[in-house]
């Protein structure tokens, strides 16, 4: 029979050491699903090449006019080096962001049925599936980070803050990919998904600092910017990728301030999961 | 554990909006017994099937699934069912032996159990050639074998199997049902499934119930049922004679949508 004990009622003793097990049974639950993601990525990787596409153009040629006109101020930084980070982030979370087809998709292939009559909690699901979308995520950090270097900017190359970038990206891909299952719990449809999708990515990368900085917006677009979690996450990759660059708010704020958003959407979307077979 | 139906459901009712899709239900499945839920589309089977692996609430009415209140410890049935969805939904994007794989993790099978696990269900389901292969390139009723394995690497008391056999070709079914048949002679596996097909109730159903909008119509073995009608009658003639003109009547759209993509999918 399968490892896992009923919530114990004798004693203190007892109910902790179920709910360890439960939590333990719940990491590797989440490490399974987030594997199978990664399994599926390595059977069929071409996605993540076509993928790159963008961010290439954004670099390549965006950031290359851009840092000639010297038209943006961007403090110590060159332009180049202070978009290289904004993009980076922006394919970390446009890749998770379209996570919500993925999750359509299978409820329409059934597969999510048999998730959902699994013992996995929701939770594990979810973050499961997160993970899986941070690995998928990390494959295009990657691809950015060597061509920005390629590219000339001035990236940092010690372990320690290429590590936290890592982080970050995973953080970060795990947030909007959630993002996306509540939308996708909501929506329901592959249709009405690719609408809401295309309306939501260029307002959340215009209203951060992925571009240009804070200082730049009018008042009413810094305010939504504040609220945006992907200002916090260019803000923390800036400064663990840019020779030079400081983060405005503190690499611990920036954490703080995205672990709690993953926590908050992942509550929600462990709620509503179930909601998206009807 | 014999003396404990497997299944027992007391008034079970689940309305969507005005419609009524399973009206007081009461129903008791022996343990180790195969049981089917037969009726035309939209008589409620599926819904009875959602309600009883957890996926769908109740509107009102209780059942014990293994023992277990469905209401209150739904993880805990969770734990001790296995189900096969009415589409073919194993991960085409997965090879069969991860699909597996996958699922046994997620039951929480030991870690030492599970390579010989998994072993054992490909070689029962008799897809051990196939297990590295993409799921996307097995036949329909591979596919089916497939997910068969998939929901006995947990062993669960009960297996629940929404039409098992819908959109295959005849071999593909006849595997299934031989499989099928295999499995609970070794396990003894309490299954609860829903079908169209006679054929199948008769092949494999210990005892049936007729279901027509979200009420049993009658209930016996598939003997019993047609000594009923008369002599020579089959149960293609009881289907008819209880579901009657307000089939066409009853149909559900969701019920046909569902076919129509298990369908489609794998042709």
């Amino acid at each position: 029979m399968v490892s896992i004990q009923p919530l114990a009622s004798g004693g203190p003793y007892n109910v902790m050491a179920s709910l360890i097990i439960r939590f333990s049974d719940g990491m590797a639950q989440i490490l399974a699903v987030a594997e199978a993601e990664v399994r599926k990525l390595i059977h069929d990787p071409l996605e993540l090449i076509t993928r790159a596409i963008q961010p290439v153009l954004w670099l390549g040629v965006f950031g290359q006019v851009m840092g000639k006109l010297r038209g943006i101020p961007a403090g110590n930084l060159s332009y180049e080096d202070f978009l290289a980070p904004g993009i980076l982030a922006q394919s970390v979370t446009f890749i998770a962001i379209f996570y919500g087809i993925a999750a359509i998709w299978e409820r329409d292939s059934g597969v999510l049925t048999k998730y959902l009559v699994s013992p996995a909690p929701r939770w594990t699901l979810v973050l499961g599936k997160a993970m899986g979308s941070g690995v998928r995520s990390l494959t295009q950090a990657v691809i950015v980070f060597v061509l920005a270097m390629l590219l000339g900017v001035h990236v940092r190359l010690e372990i320690a803050s290429m590590a936290g970038l890592a982080a970050f990206c995973l953080l970060g891909a795990a947030i909007f990919s959630t993002f996306s299952l509540i939308i996708a719990c909501i929506v329901q449809t592959r249709e009405r998904f690719m609408g809401i999708g295309q309306l939501l990515t260029m307002p959340l990368f215009f209203a951060s600092n992925a571009i240009y900085p804070l200082q730049l917006m009018p008042e009413w677009l810094r305010l939504i910017a504040r609220a945006n979690p992907l200002t916090y996450l260019v803000d923390a990759m800036r400064a663990l990728m840019c020779v030079g660059a400081g983060s405005s708010y503190g690499l611990s704020t920036d954490f703080t301030i995205l672990a709690l958003v993953l926590l908050v959407l992942t509550g929600v979307a462990a709620r509503i999961y179930p909601a998206i077979l009807r | 554990m014999a003396q404990i139906p497997s299944i027992e459901t007391r008034q079970l009712t689940r309305r969507f909006g005005a419609r009524l899709a399973v009206d007081n239900l009461d129903l008791q499945v022996a343990a180790g017994e195969i049981f089917g839920l037969l009726g035309p589309n939209g008589a409620g089977k599926t819904t009875t099937i959602r309600m009883l692996t957890t996926l769908l609430q109740p509107t009102s009415g209780d059942a014990r699934v293994a023992g277990f209140d469905l209401r209150h410890e739904a993880f805990e049935v969770r734990r001790h069912i296995g189900y096969v969805p009415q589409m073919l939904s194993a991960d085409p994007e997965l090879t069969g032996y991860e699909n597996l794989l996958l699922f046994s993790k997620l039951y929480r099978v030991p870690a030492s159990e599970r390579k010989p696990r998994i072993a054992e269900a490909l070689d029962f389901m008799q897809i051990t050639d196939s297990a590295n292969k993409l799921v996307r390139h097995y036949s329909g009723g591979m596919i089916r074998r497939l997910e068969i394995a998939q929901s006995l690497v947990n062993r669960p008391d009960i297996l629940f199997l929404d039409e098992p056999t819908v959109g295959l070709d005849p071999t593909g079914r006849h595997s299934v049902w031989e499989r099928l048949q295999a499995l609970w002679k070794k396990w003894n596996t309490t299954i609860l499934m829903t079908t169209h097909y006679m054929d199948e109730a008769e092949a494999l159903c210990h005892r049936v119930a007729f279901i027509q909008l979200g009420r049993i119509m009658e209930l016996g073995t598939p003997a019993e049922l047609k000594a009923k009608l008369g002599p020579g009658a089959t149960l293609d003639d009881v289907f008819i004679h209880l579901s009657g003109s307000e089939q066409q009547e009853a149909d559900g759209f969701h019920s046909t949508i569902g076919e129509r993509r298990s369908i489609q999918r794998h042709g």
